[in-house]
């Protein structure tokens, strides 16, 4: 099926915007009274309706649409933001997710969802239920509220235009959020506003759109003797610009909103009337609360209208208005030659009618406080699944504006969303890489090709390629990396479930998301992570109660944290919590066996504290849901130790604690020390190296059954590489001096005794597959510039 | 079901150990490369040769003579490293040689006479017999098993 080629890319978009939902929800709760949010996630919300109903998803698409609409009415002002509510949508978000993940695996994406489906419904007509509207809530009307403000002068210059013939516009442009040359669309958007009339405002100001500082949308209010169609139109032909609403701002007051919507037919027949001549109404009718023939009045009310000319439109339609489907309220648009005066004294003669507004329809009305805005929206259809496969998505996600989500940075000014990026599939670069490690090993061969022949043309060629080659290296390497953010980012929406699964208020805080990880790590990453915030939201942060009891602010504080340092990446999480009490984790180490009462006097608090790692542990006294089923923190602990990692913990009782895991910046290349045992190749990371030396025979001592040195007035104990490998050996080495390699695990040190040094070298890190697993001392293999295999000797096991 | 002869035979790669002819079903078989040179893996069973660089894969090498524990000679030209798949492992085999490939109809195959007697005998999923000549064929995830 041709659908099928699309499908990753229906997911990972998806998985994008899904993402982008969860995080503008969130700021939503912080912020429920900022509309623009809203807006982002309708988009959102609406983009993933779109591809899911063209790729068949249908109740992906239908739980959407429901969302939307609930969604749709929170930005018309219809239904007020509440937590109740945001549950809900969350709710939708968290099934949304579900059905994705199950297309991803595979599934069809089905899922009972008919309960939220139920309240979502119910949100939505809950609010809607005000007489007036409820009939319209399957054609929502896309009011645009007014975001520009006048002040006198302005107001004046508005009304006056107006009086000389002048239409007074408000425009809003949304540029493509692709878009590269901001500023340059928004200087075409003002020239050729300048050349047809003058603008007035704009918002944000014109210096800051010059700057490029705004997102997509930005509002300008203009005068010309142009019609608002002619200027969206315009205006849409600047290249990147998706959608243009010109809205006419009208310094009277009306005050009939319009709730008709009008397609292109309906809106030439008005036009073509308008021209013969006619004047088009939209009338609203209301009939008496106590009106008993609803149907009947309907009918006489239309009979008047066809005596008099022709209904357009009406709202209800005229099979539910038949059928009585409506309050007392209908909406009919009406071409006449008879004026507004005698059509609303006509209706009104029909008895139980209330109240007939009659209006007319130059300009679709709708009030908004002091002003009516007529608008014409036109949407560029661009939607992403209408877009090649070279969709500039992030995958390898560049700075997206969701960063600014980390309440660390309260500047909503978004850095420029300029970097075109492109999906790639990992497994891609996988491939890449190792046909760059097969030119790695074909240029080791015509180095050493070029030595033997020693011709100067083809030494300096093979000198350039190599050059060169270092340079592709790096950029393969770096192509690889992605930004931790793409980890963090499910924490806040974790967090805040769990602090209401857990009554407990916590702020969670996100430093360095932009921080870059090689994408193996990032990808085993996740789990630990998960777990050690749980941890420190369950047992680390105490409950509100208790937090005031000890005098620390009620809300809880955990920050996760990622930087660079050396070649390694940290990620911390901290709370400010309850912190490890120490009488507690020895008294059950002892109880667990783990440690001894012996051991116990000698352990520094550091020792203690990364006692909770070990397997069999856990000190909550309450098995709760969340943690502390007694298994987990030596999974952490072990996951991030296979990764080339490490993990400490400090912990200060009644402050909080902090655990810092290293992790190495990438898992696919690493800086190696090459040595010969016989002739066999190994390499020892740098990472673990302190230094080489070369040592005496006589400068060796026997320490019980164990060979030692001193090196620096520290006694180093010897490993014999030789022996450890089992290297095989024709006759057995006489030599006065040893190649030692001191390399260390924590504060412990060791000297690797090998034949002799090779050099420094960068490697590529591979794994020796699923057939080979836990061999001792090695912790995988690479392949040199000769095409062999070396294997790469893993430190910390060679130290007890 | 109009292919049922077809689907009655199974195509098999056909390599020589010592004195006897055994048989892997070819959608098991990656590749069959020459020697090269294999890189020793320290503390692994005496049948790990180690390990080798299959156009940048990491693969590790199993002697089947030694696997087998049969006589273990000296490579020569002939020796091949066949290249077997198995669920998520790549393991190389190395074998005295690998000449045929080869349809054997499913009735031609038969469970392993017991009297063998062998270490092999473990290994063995069924025999075939095809015009005077006694395929073995190799039931590879037990000789690929007790390392998992």
């Amino acid at each position: 099926m041709e659908v099928n080629q699309y499908l990753e890319m229906f997911i990972e978009e998806s998985k994008d915007h899904l993402q982008a939902c969860s995080e503008h929800l969130l700021e939503l709760e912080k912020n429920p009274d900022d509309l623009a949010i809203v807006g982002e996630i309708f988009r959102s919300a609406h983009t993933l309706k779109g591809m899911s109903a063209t790729m068949g998803f249908e109740d992906l698409a239908d739980l959407t649409h429901k969302m939307e609409n609930v969604l749709d009415a929170i930005r018309n002002e219809k239904i007020h933001v509440t937590p109740e509510i945001l549950d809900v949508v969350f709710e939708s978000v968290d099934h949304l997710e579900e059905m994705v993940m199950d297309i991803a695996n595979g599934g069809d994406g089905k899922r009972d969802v008919s309960s939220t489906v139920a309240q979502l419904k119910r949100i939505e007509l809950g609010e809607y239920a005000i007489p007036e509207v409820v009939a319209t809530t399957e054609t929502p009307v896309t009011a645009v509220a007014s975001v520009l403000e006048y002040d006198s002068f302005e107001q004046t210059v508005i009304t006056q235009s107006a009086e000389q013939g002048f239409n007074a516009f408000e425009i809003s442009v949304r540029l493509r959020e692709d878009c590269l040359l901001k500023a340059a669309r928004v200087f075409m958007v003002f020239e050729i506003l300048e050349k047809v009339g003058d603008v007035i405002k704009s918002n944000p100001s014109v210096e800051k759109l010059e700057d490029e500082q705004f997102d997509q949308q930005f509002y300008i209010a203009f005068v010309t003797k142009e019609s608002a169609e002619d200027i969206q139109k315009k205006i849409m032909k600047v290249s990147e610009v998706e959608e243009v609403t010109v809205a006419s701002i009208e310094t009277t007051v009306t005050a009939v909103a319009s709730v008709l919507e009008y397609d292109s037919f309906e809106e030439t027949v008005i036009a073509q009337s308008a021209e013969q001549g006619f004047n088009a109404f939209e009338i609203s009718v209301r009939l008496r609360e106590d009106c008993l023939l609803k149907a009947a009045r309907v009918f006489m009310v239309f009979e008047i209208l066809e005596k008099d000319g022709d209904v357009i439109k009406s709202n209800p339609s005229v099979d539910k208005l038949e059928d009585e489907q409506f309050d007392q309220q209908f909406y009919v648009a009406f071409v006449t030659k008879e004026s507004a005066e005698d059509m609303q004294k006509k209706i009104m003669k029909v008895s139980e009618v209330e109240e007939v507004i009659v209006a007319t329809l130059e300009q679709k009305q709708f009030s908004e406080k002091e002003q009516a805005i007529q608008e014409v929206t036109a949407t560029a259809t661009i939607e992403p699944e209408a877009k090649p496969v070279t969709t500039p998505a992030n995958n390898i996600p560049a700075p997206k504006p969701a960063k600014a989500e980390a309440p660390a940075k309260a500047d909503k000014s978004h850095a420029p969303v300029g970097n075109k990026t492109i999906r790639v599939n990992i497994e891609r670069l996988d491939i890449l890489m190792n046909l760059f490690e097969e030119l790695v090993i074909d240029r080791g061969r015509l180095q050493s090709i070029a030595t033997e022949v020693n011709h100067g043309e083809l030494n300096e060629t093979v000198e350039r390629m190599s050059r060169v080659m270092g340079d592709l290296q790096t950029i393969i390497l770096t192509m690889r990396m992605v930004p931790v953010e793409t980890v963090f980012n499910r924490f806040p929406k974790m967090i805040r479930q769990l602090s209401r699964d857990l009554n407990k208020k916590i702020n969670l805080e996100i430093i360095g998301a932009e921080t870059e990880l090689d994408r193996t790590v990032i990808d085993e990453i996740g789990d630990p992570l998960v777990h050690l915030i749980r941890n420190s939201v369950d047992h680390g942060i105490e409950n509100p109660t208790a937090r005031l009891a000890k005098g620390k602010p009620e809300e809880g504080t955990v920050v996760l944290r990622a930087y660079h340092s050396g070649n390694y990446v940290f990620i911390e999480i901290e709370d400010d919590g309850a912190g490890i009490n120490r009488e507690k984790v020895l008294a059950k180490a002892i109880s667990k066996g783990i440690v001894t009462q012996e051991q116990s006097y000698s352990m520094s608090d550091k020792q203690i504290n990364e006692l909770i790692l070990a397997s069999g542990f856990s000190t909550a006294d309450v098995i709760s849901d969340v943690s502390g089923r007694g298994v987990g923190l030596d999974v952490v602990k072990t996951t991030i130790e296979s990764l080339g990692g490490n993990i400490s913990i400090e912990s200060t009782q009644d402050v909080g604690s902090i655990f810092s895991i290293q992790l190495p910046l990438t898992l696919s290349i690493i800086s190696v020390m090459l040595v010969e045992i016989e002739k066999e190749i190994y390499a020892i990371p740098l990472s673990s190296i302190i230094e080489t030396s070369i040592i005496r025979s006589s400068e060796i001592m026997n320490a019980h059954n164990q060979k030692v040195i001193d090196f620096r007035g520290k006694v180093v104990p010897l490993v014999f590489l030789e022996e450890i490998f089992e290297v095989p050996r024709k006759e057995p080495q006489v030599d006065e001096f040893h190649s030692v390699v001191i390399v260390r695990k924590g504060e412990k040190l060791a000297g690797l005794v090998v034949d002799s040094f090779i050099g420094q070298q960068e490697i590529v890190l591979k794994s020796l597959g699923n057939y080979l697993t836990n061999i001792f001392a090695i912790s995988g293999a690479t392949i040199l510039g000769n095409g062999k295999v070396a294997l790469i000797v893993d430190c910390n096991a060679l130290i007890k | 079901m109009t292919n049922a002869v077809e689907q009655e035979s199974i195509k098999v790669i056909v390599f020589q150990l010592a004195d006897k002819e055994y048989a892997i079903p070819v959608s098991h078989v990656q590749g069959i490369e020459k020697l090269m040179h294999i890189t020793r893996v320290p503390k692994t069973a005496k049948f790990v040769k180690g390990v080798i660089n299959l156009r940048g894969v990491v693969t590790p090498i199993v002697d089947l003579r030694e696997r087998f524990e049969l006589p273990i000679s000296e490579h020569e030209e002939t020796t091949r490293i066949i290249i077997i798949s198995l669920e998520d492992m790549e393991v190389g085999f190395v074998v005295d040689s690998a000449n045929d490939v080869l349809d054997i109809p499913a009735n031609s195959i038969e469970p392993q006479p017991e009297v063998v007697g062998s270490l092999e005998e473990e290994f063995i999923s069924g025999v075939a017999k095809i015009d005077k000549r006694l395929l073995i064929l190799l039931h590879l995830e037990k000789v690929l098993n007790p390392l998992k």
